[in-house]
């Protein structure tokens, strides 16, 4: 990168500044140069003035060598040669007299003073003013790999900003005085706070601010639904586009993690009590780290030979890096955090017999039990539910098979069933190991795609086809038993369900049959029933999920906490971990009511 | 990291028993459920019946046969070697319940996980009689231990090198026509056996449970690779099974799901070689 891009990234704000008489620019662009250039005259000389046309970096040049601290005579326009000085305005901070010109913003005009003094960098605009010139910055994407080498390979696909795009899109938050933005954030992380303190370019603090609330930035930053979330209430996005707080946030965990300033967080005394957790995914880790961070003694369970859940297991290598994952997981281990892998509770232990160990128990397991579609053929060969494809892929790594032992299902021409963001990680998985043809099959239209913007945009990118309004009714098989192709059935929708969204209809006679050598059912999760197996008495929903306190996360068992996709169904990263933030908080608040009580000296009489 | 701490081979070799230390699955472990083993870091991860235990020791018993990459890679292990990974255990466990003259039949490997079943309804106190099944004398695996659990035990073998020639079918129609008080068959082994079984014992509306060996990944529920057909309704094997009634399971389906990943064994196993 040159050095003068260097400087036009970081500049923030560019200026458009007029003269208020007749109407001229005084913007200069030369090649490498922009400036604003007015006549002024010194001690009776005329010279040049040379503006930057930068708002946040305030530097003036001037033809003819003054010192700081004097003060110009005059101030005219280089075109109509008249004076810009307003005799009515003197300088807001060192009262010398001040030129006006006129800036353009969002087709509004609004003046801007130059004033006479050297050094002096008032400029006269008002609050509102300032955010009106913002949003001149447009909102910043992050550099990316290649599309057409990326299905190549399975390394993350953005790069992530730079520092200079990081301080860039950091200049277009509002600071907000009651930021929207934070509400609509499940765990609420303050977000224009640690974007201030990226625009100060203090981004070690910045992590630190958002570790306040959030402990992996750089999960979230990655995976969450930010365009649902906090950049969907932006106040920023009601004009423009929102701020990029989503990529603000991965850049400043990567920077902290980069540059090695993750320190572990000094842990409080002890307090004789013990959490058990089932499940180290997102919810059980939230738990992990807040009950540790106070002081308990936390020991995870997980059933798999890898820790992390759904970070592992389900979102592919290149959207969330799995060294990312250990390196989180890493951290609590080091904050004292016991994780035993191999253990299925409800097989090994019950979670009755935890609670004789343990004081209270958190349930995070997830909705990890595959859907069918229970349509003929669907046991056939080479059809797949989501979870067993990427459990496949990503814990077991078939993609390096025969490396790795478990045989990769490799198709050429892929269909995957479903629209949201596993229907986008299978078929961009699909797409990396060699498939011609990937299509994704959806019930509904592109409107209704349940998947975040900006997978369903990678997938396109990638030559991922969409087969909208339209559903499977029947597999066919080859002589070997799997499958060769698909007969589906055109969709139109009818009247909105429950869920607000339009019901599908199929269209009678629309049916059509479709190649296909691998199949991908991605239509959602149910609740896993082996804990249910040995606690009966956890009550579940009509559902089949946990019923849980939504102020408590208690569940009908008194000290067995509940949180994440086995209580609402499928969701997301970021909710699994607000749930956990609620249950920590209640969980801590009921054992420490038990310590006090316990801890209440008991009543001595007096002796004699 | 899990150590085998007895090695055992059988059967010329095709049929290993390894006893490993696992002191808290041995506590909880009930016949009739299973582990998966992840021998090490690039190994997949296979489910193997728990063949016996001893809680004391802190003891599992595996016994499994040769058939694809990673079991060959398990019997290349010597005592003493670790295993990266056991979970366990998994799938429910047996029914096991008193009630009166139950026939446990079992095929080849099958015995190993029969004779788990076999000891807890003995031990329940029914009237066990025992068939048992191999291609020839050499293969028939677990004959002693059978001898001590069964009233009665009937051997079969493929070529009559031992015990009565032909198929297990046989005695178990024998003991069909002969006794009306059978309550219960249990029948492991071989797909096409259970499913012969199963023909036989429906004609004579006998309760036959069957336990099945689909291919599995995670074995908690997670996958859905196991999916079985039972009474027309997709279940899976690790969390619903591996127990069914054993006249409702679609057994052509499993058949055909079973052999899948032939190509891709044999590439592994030669990738292994080279």
């Amino acid at each position: 990168m040159l050095e003068h891009d260097v400087k036009y990234l970081k500049f923030k704000t560019y200026l458009s500044t007029y003269c208020p008489h007749c109407h001229n620019s005084f913007n200069v662009e030369k090649k490498d140069l922009k400036q604003i250039e007015f006549n002024a005259i010194y001690k009776g000389q005329p010279v040049d003035l040379k503006l930057s046309p930068y708002l946040d970096v305030f530097d003036v040049d001037l033809s003819v060598p003054i010192e700081k601290g004097e003060v110009l005579d005059d101030l005219l326009c280089p075109q109509c040669k008249k004076s810009l000085i307003v005799k009515e305005m003197s300088c807001g901070e060192c009262g010398s007299p001040v030129g006006e010109v006129i800036i353009s913003a969002m087709s509004k005009l609004i003046p801007f003073f130059v004033c006479m003094k050297y050094g002096c960098e008032w400029h006269g605009l008002t609050k509102a003013d300032e955010r009106r010139i913002k949003l001149k910055i447009p909102r910043q994407d992050m550099p990316e790999q290649d599309q057409t080498l990326r299905v190549h390979n399975f390394q993350e696909v953005p790069y992530g900003f730079t520092t200079e795009l990081a301080l860039l899109e950091a200049g277009r938050c509002l600071q907000c005085k009651n930021p929207q933005c934070v509400l609509g954030c499940p765990v609420n992380v303050p977000i224009p706070q640690f974007i201030a303190l990226i625009a100060d370019e203090k981004i070690n603090e910045a992590a630190k601010k958002i570790k306040e609330t959030n402990l992996f930035p750089a999960i979230c930053g990655r995976v969450c639904p930010q365009e649902n979330q906090c950049e969907s209430t932006c106040v920023m996005g009601h004009k423009d586009k929102p701020v990029a707080i989503g990529r603000l946030e991965r850049f400043v965990a990567d920077y902290e993690r980069k540059m090695d300033l993750v320190r572990v967080p000094i842990i409080k005394e002890n307090l004789g009590q013990k959490i058990a957790i089932i499940g180290s995914g997102p919810g059980g880790l939230t738990v992990a780290a807040d009950m540790r961070q106070l002081g308990y003694s936390v020991t995870v369970f997980e059933a798999l030979h890898e820790t992390g859940g759904v970070l592992t297991y389900g979102i592919p290598e290149f959207r969330l890096p799995k060294s990312i994952v250990q390196f989180e997981i890493n951290f609590l281990k080091e904050m004292g955090v016991r994780i035993e892998t191999n253990q299925v509770i409800g097989n090994i232990h019950t979670i009755d017999e935890l609670l004789e160990e343990f004081q209270a128990v958190f349930i995070g397991v997830g909705a990890g039990l595959p859907t069918f579609m229970g349509i003929e053929g669907e046991s056939l060969g080479h059809i797949f539910s989501a979870n067993e494809y990427l459990t496949r892929m990503n814990l077991m790594k078939a993609y390096k098979f025969p490396e790795y032992d478990t045989p990769m299902p490799k198709g050429f021409n892929v269909a995957v069933i479903g629209g949201g963001n596993v229907a986008m990680d299978c078929a961009r998985t699909a797409k990396r190991t060699g498939a011609t043809e990937v299509t994704i099959v959806y019930r509904r239209s592109r409107q209704e795609l349940p998947a975040r913007g900006e997978e369903v945009h990678h997938a396109q990118e990638e030559g991922i086809k969409f087969k909208l309004l339209t559903n499977p009714i029947r597999y066919l098989g080859t002589d070997f038993n799997t499958v060769k192709a698909m007969e589906c059935i055109k969709m139109e929708l009818g009247e909105p369900d429950a869920s607000g969204r339009r019901r599908p209809v199929p269209i009678e006679g629309s049916n059509y049959v479709m190649d296909v050598d691998l199949v991908i059912v991605a239509v959602g999760n149910g609740p896993n029933p082996v804990i249910f197996q040995s606690t009966p008495d956890l009550k579940r929903n009509k559902r089949g999920y946990i019923e849980a306190n939504p102020e408590t996360m208690e569940t009908s068992k008194e000290f067995v906490y509940a949180g994440g996709d086995i209580v609402t169904g499928s969701a997301t990263v970021i909710e699994a971990m607000g749930a956990g933030r609620i249950a920590a908080r209640a969980m801590h608040a009921k054992l420490t009511a038990l310590r006090e009580k316990k801890n209440k000296p008991k009543k001595v009489s007096a002796k004699g | 990291m899990f150590q085998i701490v007895r090695k055992q081979e059988m059967a010329r070799g095709t049929i290993i028993r390894f006893d490993i230390t696992a002191p808290k699955i041995a506590k909880k472990v009930k016949a009739g459920q299973f582990v998966i083993i992840r021998v090490n870091e690039t190994g997949e991860r296979i489910p193997l019946t728990v063949a016996d235990k001893d809680e004391f020791a802190g003891i599992i018993t595996i016994i499994f046969q040769v058939v694809g990459k990673t079991t060959a890679l398990m019997r290349s292990l010597k005592e003493g070697d670790l295993i990266k990974d056991v979970v366990g255990p998994l799938g429910r466990p047996a029914e096991v319940e008193k009630i009166g003259t139950v026939v446990m039949i079992g095929g080849g490997t099958g015995v190993a996980i029969l004779h788990h079943v076999a000891k807890a309804f003995k031990q329940a106190g029914n009237y066990v009689i025992g068939i048992m099944g191999s291609k020839d004398k050499e293969l028939l695996i677990l004959e002693n231990e059978m001898t001590q659990i069964c009233d009665e035990l009937v051997i079969t073998t493929d070529d009559g090198s031992y015990g009565e020639r032909g198929f297990v079918t046989q005695p178990l129609q024998k003991y069909i026509e002969e006794r009306d008080d059978i309550k219960l068959v249990y029948a492991i082994g071989p797909i096409i056996m259970m499913k012969n079984i199963c023909k036989l014992t429906e004609k004579h509306k006998i309760k036959t449970m069957v336990s099945l060996n689909p291919i599995m990944i995670d074995g908690t529920g997670m996958c859905g690779g196991c999916r079985v057909k039972v009474n027309d309704e997709t279940r899976f094997c690790c969390v619903d099974g591996p127990d069914f009634d054993g006249h409702k399971v679609d057994y052509d389906e499993l058949m055909n799901r079973n052999s899948l990943y032939m190509k891709e064994e044999k590439d592994s196993l030669l990738f292994s070689i080279r």
